[in-house]
């Protein structure tokens, strides 16, 4: 019974809560550019009205079409129940789960791309191109920051990696997870999700030709990836695991505040990178767990 | 030079009469024309006017170094003309442009192609060019583009991100302008010069005004030449400030784009004021200005503009600072200067190329004979370049807004004009934001239009935004597109 409610609470957590991100981070947006910017709630109202629309199909797509989004919202939705929540743990731990989170979110972007390609139109051809060549250099870089963390507390399960924290390497760590945060999610410096340009996008080019529930799916599952990377990232920072669960708590909701405005600023202060030079962040935000995973290695034995 | 030169030659805003002209053998005007083009002129419009059955071609060349004009036509034709383009590629949308028109086919010409004709309700575009090979893949944008911007379609050959070839077509707004205008000017000509390309409306209304005020024989008041070179410079401010703006929001850089966005329509405000419209429909009217700008509204003018400058310098500088800016416009999007000469860029484009361009300074006519404003130059040419001319353009012209409207001209608004002369060839450049603006009209005998001709900068410059993408990454399009930021309807008319 105790399970089922503690299932319920946190799908409700995920599900209602995630939206909430990207308007928080306009909202930053707006305010550093002098606007009143949208309301907060916006994702929410746009997932209402798109939930409510139809579906325009291409003749061309097979029902991957639909299949894809509908599969990598249910993957990034498993991999956000496979993440603890401070001291309350998660639903599902055992040894390895933390490789099946990165799989869970391999799968949801192969799904994204399959749809993608299902149009048939160059542009999403384009975009699908670039999202995957990216993620290659995004993953060697969380893989590398999840062996840190392996190295550093001697297990594979999320819940006691990520308890206590990550120790002497925790501030490269931060910076590569920060960097690694930004390319996952699409955000500048990576890509612009505001641009109307079909041919600089990388994310939004892919679902150009998607509509209705699936284009809301998307969008929602895009913000559920977005609180996953905040929190893990605040996590891995923070020995939140340790803390009471009142002050867990507030340490979580503060430090996810704190990154969503930090992702806004940056996102109002600085032009997006040419994307030769997109692989080059990449690689610092790997050196930077690479770095991190060394200082934890060496200073083991100490 | 200009003593040998075998065409007549014209300053600008003034005419000829059309037996004066000297006329050739068609291949013979071809050979000059080249020769011309070779020793420095520069080939400002190249066009057919129809004669009963057959067609003669009209040359009309500039010599910017010398501040003078030419003119020359062939002998009446019909069928084929060796093609200039062979020799001077500047000429080559002109010549496809004589051939769709009047069917004149210009031999040799190495892409003849519509330029905007159509075929039912689409433009007869034609073939593209394709690269073929295992990796090339074509992309296709447009005509119809995300966000509210004129239709225009974009044919890329790319081998992964990088575009090998760019052909751009265009013709999907082309209203018939200078069809409408045979036999004119009519009561409604004066709006539609108006909106040939709307965001240039001075530099197209006073184009046309000082038009037929040199084919009446006079010219407008200097108070009326005074207004019109303000609003022209107002005109200038509004659009580079949005294009900067615009720049910076295509690389998702805030700051500047949220204020520039604003800073425009300060700028836009203040045309407003003029004429009571903010891009300045009615301020321009042959034989003078029918709005007075008097002193109370003048000083007020004064302080906003002076505001408005503070804050462009502001939102500017924060663009010049930041090195993620930098990095995204050097070297990007470059047109090479031997590549501008050939193409024949004007304006902001070739400025860019370190191109010495400017018919305020090249072809002062109206207010500019008495004060002009400081050529804005950049070597580089590529995307860098064409903001920071637009950023001392800024600069310059704020200045020469402050110091001009401290010293107005005083005297009459408006002189009754006489009509047209009959058969008289008359010529008017403006230096519009874009670039050169060139009207030419042909009187009959009985002093109604029998052709006129608009060139608009931008005829001259899609060319230079294909060349710019040769080698640059296609997620570099927009910017590059931007930085030109040519008009599609001044294109297709």
């Amino acid at each position: 019974m105790i399970i089922i409610a503690n299932l319920i609470l946190r799908l409700a957590f995920w599900l209602l809560l995630a939206p909430l991100l990207p308007g928080v981070i306009n909202k930053v947006k707006a305010w550093v550019a002098g606007r009143r910017g949208p309301p907060v709630l916006q994702l929410y109202y746009d997932l209402a009205k798109l939930w409510r629309k139809g579906v325009v199909m291409s003749e061309l797509a097979s029902p991957g079409f639909i299949i894809g989004p509908a599969v990598a919202w249910v993957a990034l939705l498993s991999s956000a129940l496979l993440m603890p929540l401070g001291p309350a743990g998660s639903v599902l731990s055992f040894r390895g789960d933390v490789l099946l989170l990165i799989y869970l979110l391999a799968l949801a972007r192969f799904s994204i791309a399959w749809a993608a390609m299902e149009t048939g139109s160059a542009f999403e051809g384009m975009g699908t191109a670039r999202e995957v060549s990216y993620a290659v250099l995004g993953e060697t870089a969380i893989i590398t920051a999840v062996l840190a963390l392996i190295v550093h507390s001697g297990s594979v399960s999320l819940i006691t990696m990520l308890s206590p924290a990550a120790g002497a390497g925790v501030a490269l760590l931060a910076a590569g997870l920060f960097i690694v945060l930004l390319a996952e999610n699409c955000r500048v410096p990576f890509d612009d999700p505001n641009t109307h340009l079909e041919l600089t996008m990388v994310h939004e080019v892919m679902i150009l030709d998607h509509s209705g529930p699936p284009l809301a799916v998307i969008l929602h599952g895009a913000s559920i990836k977005l609180l996953l990377f905040t929190l893990l990232l605040v996590q891995v920072v923070l020995p939140v695991g340790e803390m009471s669960p009142f002050i867990a708590t507030g340490v979580l909701a503060a430090g996810v505040l704190v990154v969503t405005v930090g992702v806004g600023l940056v996102e109002s202060l600085l032009a997006r990178l040419a994307f030769r030079r997109v692989p080059l962040l990449l690689t610092a935000a790997f050196l930077l767990c690479l770095f991190a995973l060394l200082v934890v290695w060496k200073g083991r034995g100490q | 030079m200009n003593t040998i030169s075998p065409f007549a030659l014209l300053p600008n805003t003034t005419s000829i009469l059309w037996a004066e002209i000297p006329a050739w053998p068609v291949a013979q005007l071809v050979q000059a024309t080249a020769v011309e083009l070779g020793r420095g002129a520069r080939l400002c419009a190249w066009f057919a006017v129809p004669e009963e059955t057959k067609a003669c071609i009209v040359a009309l060349l500039a010599y910017d170094a010398d501040n003078t004009l030419a003119v020359g036509r062939s002998e009446s034709l019909m069928g084929a003309f060796p093609a200039l383009t062979t020799i001077r590629p500047q000429a080559h949308m002109f010549e496809r442009e004589v051939w769709e028109q009047f069917g004149l086919v210009p031999v040799g010409h190495p892409w003849l192609k519509p330029v905007r004709r159509m075929n039912e309700n689409a433009p007869a575009n034609g073939e593209f060019f394709r690269v073929t090979g295992p990796e090339v893949h074509e992309v296709a944008v447009g005509p119809i583009h995300a966000g509210v911007i004129e239709p225009g379609h974009f044919r890329f050959q790319c081998a992964g991100e990088e575009v090998l070839h760019l052909e751009i077509a265009l013709g999907y707004q082309h209203r018939g302008v200078e069809e409408a205008l045979i036999g004119g000017p009519y009561r409604g000509t004066m709006s539609q010069m108006e909106t040939v390309s709307g965001d240039a409306t001075i530099a197209h209304a006073t184009a046309y005004a000082t038009l037929m005020e040199t084919l009446a024989g006079s010219e407008a008041p200097l108070h009326a030449q005074w207004l019109r070179a303000v609003a022209l410079e107002l005109e200038r401010l509004a659009n580079h400030t949005g294009d900067i703006g615009a720049l910076a929001g295509d690389v998702a850089f805030l700051p500047t784009a949220a204020a520039c966005g604003k800073i425009r329509g300060d700028f836009l405000n203040l045309t407003a004021l003029i004429c009571g419209n903010r891009f300045g429909r009615g301020l321009v009217r042959p034989g003078g200005c029918p709005h007075d700008l008097e002193t109370l509204r003048a000083e007020q003018l004064l302080k906003r503009l002076k505001d408005a400058l503070t804050d462009t310098a502001q939102a500017v500088g924060w663009f010049w600072e930041a090195a993620s800016v930098r990095s995204r416009f050097e070297n990007v999007g470059t047109v090479f200067p031997a590549q501008a000469a050939e193409i024949g860029l004007v304006g902001l484009a070739a400025r860019a190329c370190g191109l010495v361009r400017d018919v305020r300074y090249d072809h002062p006519a109206g207010w500019h004979r008495f004060a002009q404003v400081p050529v804005a130059v950049w070597p580089s040419g590529d995307i860098f370049a064409r903001a920071r001319v637009r950023s001392l353009e800024i600069q310059r012209s704020g200045q020469y807004l402050c110091e001009q409207l401290l010293a107005p001209a005083d005297g009459e608004r408006f002189s009754e004009l006489t009509p047209p002369a009959p058969d008289t060839l008359a010529v008017s450049l403006v230096e519009g934001w874009r670039g050169e603006v060139c009207h030419v009209a042909l009187t009959d005998a009985a002093g109604r239009f029998r052709r006129y001709k608009i060139v608009d900068p931008s005829f001259h410059n899609w060319t230079g935004v294909a060349l710019a993408l040769r080698g640059t990454a296609i997620s570099d399009f927009p910017i590059c597109n931007k930085s030109f930021n040519l008009s599609y309807c001044g294109f297709d008319l």
